[in-house]
């Protein structure tokens, strides 16, 4: 018997409602942009190719979509099996991030109608930093699929399937991790090859990657952190408190590897100074560092590790902190030189908002009406 | 006892496999820069012979077959501003002060080409996934195709020049660039012709030629004495189709794209500094060949992630084992 159990309760609350307007304005700009060209929604250009769209749905989506990922490293690899109650729920909030990722770097593809052309071997160019994302992307929706597929054998009842699947898991779990590792730190190494064009702060170069990968795990465990504590608060159940301070404490390290590595690189190529320059750079710089520093030193402290509203506090700056980074490479500080700047348009940020609310309301759906969450002891 | 030992082995084969990784991309050498063909084409633009009369950006329009963009109701001359998915080839100017003598970086004026520089180390093609864009064997020309492109627009970030432009205005749009009068349906260079830019400029401030010959020519320039009287050719530096005589100007002692990220096969010379015209910050190596030295240490015969799935799967299955019935 599973030890997950539905939330149950009524799908169509007000929230729920409020949620499905702004999908669909964002739908509604999805189409708008399909029928006349990306022009008349985004205000992408030729310096700034990359808008909120590919930065925030795609680059900090899927960052944010790391808590399977950070799970599965803690879970199984480290064999901290108490803290399986959490990954079901990590699991199915990863595939959302990852499959809508996927379909905002869809819509966004200016051709489309040729996605195709990167799944087509003789087409592969082995330099290219985009054809490992882009294929490693798609390969852990797959796996993800997978890995969360045993909630929905339950539900409908297949025991032959989940036993059959149950006993080859432990290849799609690891590919949960590797595959992660892969582009994730990818996402970082795009930066490389923009050089000039992103600031001296962020332009790490053969760095990238370990920030990325690092960043990505500092998001992962900050949003099961957030979510665990968040959905205990909503549906109610078992409080995993005292497990969310061990993941608090893995995340203090991952943070304190992050910045004295950051500070030692910068220090190494003789850019540190430009902390202090006094300008925007700086500016977002020293707020990054900051939202990265408070949570490690909320999250050093035993009681507060174990005190759910500031875990909640802790886990939200660690949210900022690692999409703030990714926003500030790739597009806050980003200079493609003189004559483009870029804001987003409305409608552009209608679409970002429609795909967080679409990410939403399936969440709520599949969590209200198949196993996911941890059964609570006294339901 | 034991199993602690285990967990301990494979927490620390774990970390040894994840530093690898992070230190595999950092200690690794990158490759070196790529080197100029040997019988590579490109154009010389002289921004001091340059008047400003878009002859140039009018016969690009008529070979590629683009429409003019206008800004104002007198419909007389393009007057684009920077290049687009209508645009290859544009002219911008240089205004200092009062914008008085031409050539000078203070109250002064300057013309300054910009078009695709067919790097000698293209960014665009290193980065492009699915080798929609790709650099000519022997010509060095980079050219596209619209067939295998996703659009992910991925060339446009890795381009140092900003030249590779989207049609957003489309709804199935494509990526345009100088391909250098070569593309499928034009081929003017393996028809023998020149570029039509440098075809129709009337003062030979974009000459045409084999890198080699401009090289030569622009390092020439660079050895004249300013006021002294210098014939320069027009059309094909090593054929001119005519000459004229013109004063030398104070040249700026720096050739672009001889060296500047690995080099271009468009080069530039002019008498005001590089930066004041809009020519972006590089060094001499391509950030692209950085950016595959990382890629090809972390994926080189996915040796790295294919320890790392061997060791994940191990590990993973004894714990999963061990939970067994208990979960
Ligand atoms: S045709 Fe020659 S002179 Fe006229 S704008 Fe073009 S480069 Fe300058
Ligand atoms: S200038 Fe840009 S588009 Fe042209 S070859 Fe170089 S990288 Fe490619
Ligand atoms: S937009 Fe097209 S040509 Fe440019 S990198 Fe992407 S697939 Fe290649």
């Amino acid at each position: 018997m599973s030890a997950h159990e539905k939330a149950g309760g009524r799908i169509f609350t007000l929230p729920f409602m409020i949620l499905s307007v702004i999908a669909a304005i964002g739908v509604y700009f999805i189409i708008q942009r399909f029928v006349y060209g990306m022009g008349a929604v985004a205000n992408i250009n030729g310096g700034f190719p990359w808008g909120i769209w590919v930065v925030y749905d795609v680059v900090i989506g899927t960052g944010l979509a790391c808590g399977g990922y950070a799970l599965a490293f803690t879970v199984y690899v480290f064999n901290k099996g108490q803290y399986h109650p959490l990954v079901r729920p990590a699991l199915l909030a990863s595939l959302l991030g990852y499959a809508l990722g996927g379909f905002g770097a869809f819509f966004d593809m200016g051709r489309w109608w040729q996605f195709y052309n990167i799944f087509l071997p003789w087409n592969w160019n082995f330099n290219s930093v985009m054809l490992e994302v882009g294929l490693c992307v798609a390969l852990y929706i797959i796996v993800l699929i997978i890995e969360f597929s045993p909630a929905f054998l339950e539900k409908i009842g297949a025991t032959g399937l989940l036993k059959a699947l149950n006993k080859v898991l432990f290849l799609f779990i690891a590919l949960g991790v590797v595959l992660p590792t892969m582009h994730q730190s990818s996402l970082g190494s795009l930066l490389i090859a923009m050089g000039y064009k992103v600031d001296p702060l962020w332009q790490t170069m053969q760095f990238q990657p370990l920030f990325a990968v690092v960043s990505a795990l500092i998001m992962g465990f900050s949003i099961v952190i957030f979510e665990a504590s968040l959905s205990h608060v909503r549906f109610g159940g078992k409080s995993e408190t005292p497990l969310l301070g061990v993941l608090g404490k893995i995340a203090v390290g991952l943070m304190a590897v992050f910045v004295l590595v950051r500070l030692g690189v910068l220090a190494g190529q003789g850019k540190l100074g430009l902390m202090f320059a006094g300008d925007f750079s700086s500016a977002m710089f020293i707020l990054e560092m900051a939202l990265f520093i408070f949570p490690a030193f909320v999250l050093l402290s035993a009681t507060k590790r174990h005190n759910g509203g500031a875990l909640l506090i802790a886990a939200v700056s660690m949210l900022f902190a690692g999409s703030l980074y990714r926003f500030n490479a790739f597009l806050f500080t980003y200079n493609p030189g003189p004559g483009y700047s870029y804001f987003p348009s409305v409608p552009e940020i209608m679409v970002t908002l429609g795909i967080i609310a679409i990410e939403i309301m399936v969440y709520l759906i599949i969590v209200k009406t198949m196993p996911v969450l941890h059964r609570s002891e006294h339901a | 006892m034991k199993r602690r030992d285990f967990l301990k082995g494979s927490l620390q084969s774990g970390a040894a496999v994840l530093t690898g990784g992070a230190l595999a991309p950092v200690t690794a050498e990158a490759r070196p820069n790529l080197q100029p063909k040997e019988d590579a084409i490109g154009m010389l633009f002289d921004s001091t012979l340059c008047v400003g009369c878009k002859a140039c950006v009018a016969k690009c329009k008529q070979v590629n077959d683009m429409p003019p963009v206008t800004e104002s109701e007198i419909r007389a001359w393009d007057e684009a501003r920077d290049l687009s998915g209508d645009t290859l080839n544009v002219i911008k100017t240089y205004k200092n002060g009062d914008g008085s003598t031409k050539d000078a970086e203070n109250n002064g004026f300057a013309f300054e080409k910009r078009s695709c520089m067919h790097c000698v180390d293209p960014g665009c093609v290193s980065v492009c996934p699915v080798t929609a864009l790709t650099q000519h064997e022997k010509t060095g020309i980079v050219s596209y195709n619209p067939d295998a492109c996703i659009g992910c627009r991925n060339c446009m970030a890795g381009c140092p020049y900003n030249v590779p432009q989207f049609q957003y205005d489309k709804p199935f749009g494509q990526i345009m660039k100088c391909q250098m009068c070569n593309q499928k349906g034009v081929e003017r260079i393996d028809n023998g012709l020149l570029t039509g830019c440098s075809e129709v400029c009337p003062t030979g401030a974009t000459l045409f030629g084999t890198r080699k010959a401009l090289l030569a020519e622009a390092k020439r320039r660079m050895e004249l004495k300013p006021g002294d009287t210098y014939t320069y050719p027009r059309g094909d530096v090593s054929n001119p189709g005519s000459y004229h005589d013109k004063r030398v100007p104070t040249y700026k002692q720096h050739i672009w794209g001889e060296t500047e990220a690995g080099g271009t096969n468009v080069m530039h010379i002019s008498a005001i500094s590089f930066d004041k015209l809009g020519l972006p910050p590089l060094g001499e190596r391509s950030a692209c060949s950085v950016a595959e030295g990382v890629q090809h240490s972390l994926y080189s015969y996915l040796a790295l992630p294919a320890v790392l799935m061997a060791g994940l799967s191990y590990v993973v299955k004894r714990n999963t084992d061990e939970e067994g019935e208990g979960s």
